[in-house]
């Protein structure tokens, strides 16, 4: 199954990004194969539109679950449809290999 | 007989069931508790914290615009009685529903929904928990251990007994028997 995270940066030791739609980057990680990939998000930078797009970037690589802060409200029935579970971390200053140990146990 | 409110749509959860004042001056005697319903907090939310216009509030609630006005003012009118008296503010209550099953983590802290309804959740997909909280529950039935009480009231003067009612202060209630003000057994006052 795969995971999508929001980070800030390319790395693992990167923090959780609060916002969805315009994150730094997206990592998706297998929980499989415990493979990882960094994808950088097109539409850090847009002024509308962002949540939905990035909908479609993480749902082309079959994510069955999102971690982020935040998402906005564009966002939630479009995942409701796609059957793509919404877990909110608010406030956190975890990274993201922190959540990537969580998910393991 | 008037129509049936129409529901209102809860997208977000509080992360908080209520607030309580501290200082010196707390109106303690009275029962100051505020109830502010959810449809309210989510309409205060809506118009201040999201900052939305009444009427793309209205859109999000599944309500009109002038009843999301009306709710919203009521909200207003709640948090100010509160501030201004020193009262507690307990968020619960309202006819409402969840654009979908909410459910938060008491160890990791994170909110997660239920997009297959057919599934039941077992564990928190974050940490594999099994202490989760389902907001629909929650919210709308009170949890049992906050309602079941089993103290008592007694009359200081003839020793009448009578169990506490949730909700209700022993200082409240009055004896039937000698008309005095009843305290909660096993406290000294």
């Amino acid at each position: 199954m795969k995971i999508a995270i929001t980070s800030t940066g390319n790395n693992l030791e990167s923090k959780l990004d609060q916002r969805f739609g315009r994150c730094s980057y997206f990592v998706i990680y297998d929980t499989d194969n415990e493979g990882l990939e960094f994808i950088p998000n097109p539409n850090k930078d847009v002024s509308e539109g962002a949540g939905p797009a990035a909908v479609q970037i993480v749902a082309s690589r079959n994510v069955r679950k999102i971690i982020s802060g935040e998402f906005g409200m564009k966002i939630k029935s479009l995942l409701d449809s796609l059957q793509i579970q919404l877990i909110m971390l608010k406030d956190t200053d975890k990274s993201v290999s922190e959540i990537i140990q969580m998910l393991k146990n | 007989m008037s129509r049936q409110f129409r529901l209102r749509r809860i997208s977000n959860p509080p992360a908080i069931t209520g607030f309580k004042p501290y200082g010196n001056n707390i109106n303690g005697n009275k029962s100051s508790v505020i109830f502010l319903h959810l449809e309210e907090y989510e309409a205060l939310r809506l118009c201040d914290f999201e900052m939305l216009d009444h009427w793309h509030a209205s859109q999000m609630m599944g309500v009109s615009r002038p009843t999301l006005t009306r709710i919203y003012s009521k909200a207003r009118k709640k948090i100010a009685e509160a501030f201004v008296l020193g009262k507690q503010i307990i968020i619960e209550g309202g006819k409402i529903y969840f654009d979908s099953d909410w459910f938060s983590c008491k160890d990791c802290f994170c909110f997660f929904n239920n997009p297959s309804k057919q599934q039941e959740i077992k564990e928190c997909p974050l940490c594999g928990s099994i202490n989760f909280l389902n907001y629909q529950q929650a919210f709308q039935e009170p949890e049992e251990s906050l309602t079941r009480c089993n103290d008592v009231c007694v009359c200081p003067t003839c020793g009448f007994e009578t169990p506490l009612k949730f909700g209700c202060p022993c200082k409240d209630e009055i004896c039937s028997h000698c008309g005095n003000h009843l305290i909660r057994k096993g406290i000294p006052y």
